[in-house]
């Protein structure tokens, strides 16, 4: 057996299948066009880092100075800087969002947190991401969603821990299109995808009084 | 279904929490020296009132903290809920007759 070197890891890369690899073709299909439309979409392997540390210490300012925005304060915040995302979900714990390598936020973070009291850990296998999007997106999650999604009340820059059907996510408004993203824990994604494609599915048709 | 403000998410629906009963259930002093009737005291024994009644909630599909809720059990109206690190509020109501509880 060779060391695992660079070019091994990148080769193993070319093996990962995504939680919903096998119903890209039916989430597709699923989609939507017009007035009422909606789509569905899985963003594969983003890069998820979980952040624990007392907002108030001198590790979290730290840790801002790195990812070169502040950590959220409140609930249902995000903050955006670079390629990285950061989402409130407790008042001392965050979860990261990156475009870059898991590896190297980790490591990056690590170095800010250093000695003090937190944590810092890779969790990008622990959820995956669906992307609802469409005029009818806000209709289709409204069917499973005890939060109000109104625009007065939800807006774009929004994710707050909530439940669609009976599953928990992370939900994450991107944009006014309406455009959702959906992170459920990666063994439940399989449901949840299939429960908003058939959520989904009346929208086809005409609009009934 | 109840709607229950979380002290750090602000008010959801009860379906985003989990129960965790009785609040304010102190660990004993000196676990060792307690008889067996003691044990199943603490461990199983709870108060039962009518009226308000202080208990541990979590707030599991949402920041996942504890925290504590002073619950009406004859209306099941959440009268307040506080950090577990706050003291217990007084319950302001009175009920439909007037009656203090």
């Amino acid at each position: 057996m060779a060391e695992p070197t660079n070019d091994a890891r990148t080769g193993l890369l070319a093996w990962r299948v995504s939680p919903l690899a096998h119903l890209a073709e039916r989430m597709r299909d699923a989609a939507v066009t017009g007035a009422r439309g909606v789509t569905l979409s899985e963003w594969p392997f983003v890069s998820m880092v979980n952040v624990r540390v007392d907002p108030a210490s001198a590790a979290a300012t730290r840790i801002e100075k790195t990812l070169g925005a502040p950590l959220p304060r409140e609930y249902g915040q995000t903050t955006t800087s670079g390629g990285h995302t950061a989402f409130w979900l407790g008042p001392d714990e965050w979860l990261v969002l990156s475009q870059a390598e898991a590896g190297a936020v980790v490591a990056e973070l690590r170095e800010a947190l250093a000695a003090d009291p937190g944590s810092v850990v890779d969790v990008s296998a622990n959820r995956t991401t669906l992307e609802l999007s469409g005029p009818a997106a806000r209709q289709v999650l409204e069917k499973g969603c005890p939060l109000d999604l109104h625009p007065r009340v939800f807006g774009p820059g929004r994710a707050v821990s909530t439940t669609v059907g009976p599953i928990a996510v992370l939900l994450w408004q991107v944009d006014d299109g309406p455009t959702y993203r959906l992170l459920p824990r990666s063994s439940f994604a399989d449901y949840l995808a299939r429960w908003l494609i058939d959520a989904m599915s009346e929208y086809r048709g005409p609009e009934l009084p | 279904m109840l709607l229950i403000n979380c002290p750090w998410c602000g008010p959801h629906n009860e379906s985003e929490y989990h129960y965790g009963g009785q609040a304010h259930v102190p660990y004993p002093e000196n676990p060792a020296g307690l008889d067996d009737r003691q044990w199943a005291e603490y461990v199983f024994y709870r108060d039962n009132p009518k009226g308000p009644f202080a208990e541990r909630w979590m707030h599991s599909h949402g920041c996942r903290r504890w925290f504590n809720a002073l619950r009406d059990t004859v209306s099941y109206e959440v009268l307040a809920t506080y950090r577990l690190d706050e003291p217990r509020p007084e319950p302001r109501v009175t009920d439909p007759a007037g009656e203090q509880r």
